[in-house]
């Protein structure tokens, strides 16, 4: 790809349509909305086919020419093509057909889907540039900010809301960067670091950087595409937090079709948040196109503790447009989740994955997805990174001595 | 009465490439249109044809976001701080 006509023409306000240059940008000057990637699709379709991708590593660049970069991956060239899983045994116990599981609880290098994000922005940033990369986040982001900075020779510095799970912040420091916990809401953290982001000259993967991170979601869809034989499924569960995620699977979607790469199909995208945080779904169900920011959220889903989603807007848009729908499991429906996933599909999800299992089954049993119909569930980060989620939730394990009569007295006492 | 406003990097061009500019007024909706005479054309910027803020524009107050408070009238005093914060992605 190097020296090569990029594939993308520049950024495009997605609701005023202005147009601007590939640059270090978010916002549209004119009207505040957000910037988005604008691709040349006829340059891309005679260099983009199922064979091509196919002869290519099993990494989420295998799409390379649907995604936003000029020259070379330089940073997380291994990410993406996660297993996606058929879950028998848990689409037995949901009482459905056909049930997948993406399960990027198991991406490379930091077990959530933000490092194809990751990939992709710093991919960017170096394009551009800058020597110090930043994120604001509910930890997962900053995880996969700190690792593939570290990578690849990069400073930086992760903004995070200081009650985070321990396993999170782990997860970044560990990696030598700087964490700052701020007192506050994630929504405080992302407005001062919007702040931060006019005073330092720094790539902040979802300000600057934005329209290219958001980019990297889109793989999650391609593959899901490929996985399933190169056809879409009837349904998608998606997370939501800031609302990204759910607008990029149903771009990946539209643009494989606009392709040539899978057949047009109707695919039911919903959404999924936790009750006490669920401003996008809560307008969905109240059949209202823009949502209610919710102030202070208060879950045990922390990486979706985003009371003022960016892409909420476009995320209702999207559940609308598709026939889709959202659900807001509460805390005990989330833990639920989880263990439905591991005891019935072999998953250790975090309590993002938990909400997602948690909606579809609501979902599932309201009759709103059919149970003849396939269905993706969308797993977005590894349960160890919030494991606090299930203190005192699970059986403690058995203790015994070194002693087989003292094994033989507790296997009898549980098979009787 | 003077109000200190934070303004953010896609509105700089308006205001001489300030990020802090002082502006005058007893609620935000009447500081905006304060803001519009000194810095003209900053107010369509930020609100739509019937001068109600645009979805992806966040007005705050001190702390505050002031959808949950009153809104464009949301009352505002002396040495109060108002950021104008575009929506930011994240997660």
């Amino acid at each position: 790809m190097k020296d090569s006509k990029p594939l993308f023409k520049g950024l495009i306000c997605k609701e005023c349509s202005a147009r601007y240059n590939p640059e270090p940008i978010h916002v549209c000057e004119q009207c505040f909305g957000p910037l988005e990637v604008e691709y040349d699709y006829e340059a891309i379709a005679p260099l983009i086919s199922r064979d091509i991708i196919q002869s290519r590593a099993p990494n989420m660049w295998r799409y390379r020419e649907l995604l936003p970069i000029q020259g070379d991956v330089t940073v997380g060239e291994h990410v993406g093509f996660t297993p996606l899983v058929k879950a028998d045994r848990l689409a037995a116990k949901l009482g459905v057909r056909e049930l997948w599981i993406k399960n990027d609880s198991v991406n490379y290098p930091t077990l959530s889907f933000k490092d194809r994000v990751v990939s992709v922005a710093l991919t960017r940033a170096k394009e551009f540039g800058y020597d110090t990369v930043a994120c604001a986040s509910t930890g997962n982001l900053a995880n996969s900010v700190a690792a593939n900075a570290a990578a690849a020779g990069l400073n930086s510095f992760v903004f995070i809301p200081s009650d985070l799970e321990p396993g999170k912040v782990l997860g970044s420091s560990v990696y030598g960067t700087n964490v700052i916990g701020i007192e506050g809401t994630y929504d405080q953290v992302n407005r001062l670091c919007s702040e931060i982001g006019g005073r330092f000259p720094w790539a902040f993967v979802n300000i600057n950087m934005r329209p290219y991170y958001a980019e990297g979601s889109k793989a999650m869809g391609y593959e899901i595409a490929e996985q399933l034989g190169w056809k879409l499924p009837d349904h998608v569960v998606v997370p939501m937090a800031g609302g990204s995620l759910i607008t990029k699977i149903k771009k990946s979607f539209d643009e494989f079709v606009k392709l040539g790469i899978v057949d047009a199909h109707p695919t039911h995208i919903h959404g999924a948040q936790p009750e006490n945080c669920s401003p996008i779904v809560t307008a969905v169900k109240e059949g209202k196109d823009f949502f209610r920011p919710v102030e202070k959220p208060n879950t045990i889903v922390k990486s979706l503790a985003i009371g003022n989603p960016a892409d909420g807007f476009y995320s209702i848009q999207t559940m609308n447009e598709t026939g889709g729908y959202g659900e807001n499991p509460n805390d005990d429906e989330v833990v639920e989740g989880i263990r439905l996933l591991a005891e019935y599909a072999g998953v250790f999800s975090e309590t993002a994955g938990g909400t997602v299992v948690g909606a579809a089954k609501r979902m599932i049993e309201a009759g709103r997805i059919n149970p003849d119909e396939s269905i993706v569930l969308c797993i977005t980060g590894h349960g160890l990174k919030t494991k606090e989620a299930l203190e005192g939730k699970l059986p403690p394990p058995a203790a015994i001595k070194p002693s087989l009569k003292e094994f033989e007295a507790l296997y009898a006492a549980r098979t009787h | 009465m003077s109000i200190q406003v934070r303004i953010p990097t896609p509105l700089r061009g308006l205001t001489e490439n300030k990020d802090v500019v002082d502006a005058e007024g007893a609620t935000v909706n009447e500081l905006i249109e304060n803001l519009q005479t000194r810095y003209p054309g900053l107010k369509e910027r930020i609100c739509d044809d019937k001068g109600e803020l645009r979805r992806f524009v966040n007005v705050y107050i001190n702390d505050e976001d002031i959808r949950f408070k009153d809104g464009k009238d949301t009352a505002v005093k002396d040495g109060d701080e108002i950021s104008i914060i575009p929506a930011i992605a994240g997660g």
